[in-house]
């Protein structure tokens, strides 16, 4: 029994950094801007939250620190993107690249330090309970908001106007502006919150999985997350699912070997990414579900006549 | 996606590194890392090594590098790159730069090319390397004395000769003290994915090892041990600061002396190729401080140090192979060019070695 609490533990700490940078993305690709920089964001969440967190140390205050580096280096990207209509794929890219570059010069004084831990949930009675005490109230801090995070955003898309109006920009920008709509400013707000959200998913890395600062430390989780979106074909609680599929593999395979299941490693390291080729094309046969999901002036860069 | 970023990168660290050419009269010394210097393992004990040859030369030398570079055709141009710039001596630093360095050593003959890790030469190709299988004895001993299930568990990257041998060297240390010592071992295909070394740990511990053993570069695993009040081992760098109650000893590289003499060589003159293979008596390899463990543990590992400085090897027989099928007499010693080229397990390793 405790081997199993264990492995449950170990996929939602995997998971969910995953969730919170997909579902970040998630918004972002709604309101039709394409933001390939997740993995530069989050790697300056990562040095941010590290950084702040052992200079002060308060991990608290690392967390607010890595949200807000994430949230101010995407400005960046909106800034280019949004006001001078750069093209979004090459901006996203330069921004991880530029990400990627940055952190490893902010973080050069920060390597082999042991950095602050935030703690895990721990309430009297509760957390003790056999078997569902640790899963449901003795995790990690940002487990329980990635959680929240994911019911908020499912609840402010479809449940909102302002959700409505978001998704409206998304699929026809032109339309939007054309009924008043403040298309730039929308975007600025999605962007920003998708950088917080890639900052965050960065702190937990530096903060809860491996409390360390060490270069390129999320080592292509980004891109992972960027799939996780087209992967739930742009819906909330699939990106749930599918975050947690992907750490439940990852972990499995892991677990496997170390039980010795003669299958090659190999093959078993590159399972999630199969899976995701495999969803990518059961998606893609049913075109009328694509088309009613994917935000269509998604990647297009918008110019308002003045 | 990975490929394009990381030739970006290179490109990026070639430009800024154009930047810096000056001084003409000095030697200029450079280095080409495959993982960031700000890994805290590998890369960062090499570049260590770069500013002991800063700190004993003075203003004799200058130096540069390039890290981040993937191994392939991209390292090429970071090695012709370098040698344009008008580095006089390049230090390769990982396997995978085996083949490119010959190409562009034949290229420029007058510039000193060496090579860690590989078995390529040339006329201006030097190749040096250290015996990290010693050290991985020594903990195999320890792991076995430690460890109460009886079982450790080993995060490995790539199947490639250097790691298998400090398998097969951690298994005859442990099997020296318990016959029936066993290791579960994971791939993870990566030499540095803190994350996935975290959650291999996890899964290690899960399945009922207590003690763990890593030949990937980053302390996420020993973290794991000290969150859960076990034991482990660090791995090229010193590591006790990130598990205090959990590091047994580590593994430290230190290049410093050997490049030292390299580049002094070469400012001399008196630079040749050479093929050197430094262990624990030359002070490339070191133990860290042996910690968290009962007196007479801390001794047998003092005693096997001392055994290997005196010129002991731990692969001397007899040993057997996987299968059961002898490989080593009793007496024997593997000879190099056998255990650099390693490519199967010893009796008693619960793995199926990846082909």
């Amino acid at each position: 029994m405790d081997i199993t609490v264990n492995i449950l533990l170990t996929i939602a700490t995997a998971a969910t950094p995953l969730l919170i940078a997909a579902i970040g993305e998630l918004v972002v690709e709604r309101s039709g801007v394409l933001n390939l920089g997740v993995e530069g964001m989050m790697i300056m969440g990562a040095v941010g939250g590290f950084g702040a967190g052992y200079l002060t140390g308060s991990p608290w205050i690392g967390l607010l620190a890595a949200i807000a580096l994430g949230a101010v280096f995407s400005l960046l990207f909106a800034v280019m993107t949004l006001s001078l209509a750069t093209n979004q794929v090459a901006t996203g890219l330069s921004l991880t690249l530029l990400g990627l570059g940055l952190s490893g010069m902010m973080g050069t004084s920060f390597v082999g330090q042991p950095g602050a831990r935030l703690p895990n949930l721990d309430i009297p009675g509760l957390t003790a309970m056999p078997v569902i005490g640790r899963l449901l109230f003795g995790q990690d801090p940002i487990f329980y908001i990635s959680i929240a995070l994911t019911a908020a955003v499912m609840w402010f898309l479809f449940k909102t106007r302002t959700g409505l109006t978001l998704r409206s920009i998304g699929d026809s920008h032109t339309s939007a502006h054309a009924l008043g709509i403040e298309v730039i400013r929308y975007r600025y707000l999605a962007v920003i919150f998708g950088g917080a959200c890639a900052g965050l998913a960065g702190g937990h890395l530096s903060l809860v999985y491996t409390p360390q600062w060490v270069e390129n430390m999320t080592a292509g989780r980004g891109w992972i997350a960027l799939a996780l979106v087209v992967f739930a074909s742009w819906r909330p609680w699939r990106v749930l699912a599918g975050a947690y599929i992907f750490g439940a593999v990852w972990i499995g395979q892991l677990h496997a070997q170390a039980f010795g299941i003669p299958v090659p490693s190999q093959l078993l390291s590159s399972l999630p990414y199969l899976a995701t080729i495999v969803v990518l094309v059961l998606i893609s046969r049913n075109k009328r579900l694509t088309m009613m999901n994917t935000p269509a002036s998604l990647g297009q860069p918008f110019v308002p006549d003045r | 996606m990975k490929k394009l970023l990381i030739a970006l990168m290179t490109a990026a660290a070639a430009l800024s590194l154009a930047a810096t050419a000056e001084a003409q009269e000095k030697l200029k010394a450079c280095w080409v890392y495959t993982g960031p210097i700000g890994d805290f393992g590998y890369s960062y004990q090499h570049d260590q090594g770069r500013l002991d040859v800063e700190k004993a030369l003075g203003d004799k030398v200058e130096t540069a590098y390039l890290e981040n570079v993937s191994e392939g055709p991209d390292a090429d141009r970071a090695f012709e790159r370098l040698a344009r710039e008008g580095c006089k001596i390049i230090f390769g630093t990982s396997f995978g730069f085996m083949d490119p360095e010959v190409k562009v050593a034949k290229k420029f003959p007058d510039v000193m090319f060496e090579h860690a890790t590989g078995y390529k030469t040339s006329e201006n190709l030097g190749i040096y390397n250290a015996r990290f299988y010693e050290g991985r004895y020594i903990l195999g001993q320890i792991a076995a004395k430690q460890s109460k299930s009886g079982v450790a568990g080993y995060i490995v990257s790539f199947p490639i000769p250097e790691v298998v041998m400090g398998i097969n060297s951690f298994m005859l240390g442990a099997q020296s003290i318990k016959p029936d010592f066993k290791a579960k071992i994971v791939w993870i295909n990566s030499w540095f994915d803190p994350g996935k070394e975290a959650d291999a740990a996890k899964a290690l511990f899960d399945q009922g090892a207590d003690i763990i053993v890593q030949h990937t570069d980053s302390t996420a695993a020993l973290q794991v041990a000290e969150e859960r009040g076990l034991q482990g081992f660090g791995q090229s760098s010193d590591m006790i600061k990130f598990a205090p109650k959990a590091q047994l000893t580590s593994i430290v590289d230190d290049w410093g002396p050997y490049y030292i003499g390299r580049v002094k060589a070469a400012l001399d003159g008196t630079w040749k190729p050479g093929n050197v293979w430094l262990g624990i008596k030359d002070g490339a390899v070191k133990m860290a401080p042996y910690t968290n463990m009962p007196d007479d543990v801390k001794a047998m590992a003092e005693a096997t140090e001392k055994k290997i400085v005196e010129g002991w090897n731990p692969f001397t027989g007899p040993i057997a192979k996987q299968d059961g099928t002898p490989w080593l007499k009793e007496g024997e010693v593997a000879d190099d060019p056998t255990l650099l080229g390693m490519n199967f397990y010893v009796k008693g390793v619960d793995d199926k070695l990846p082909q």
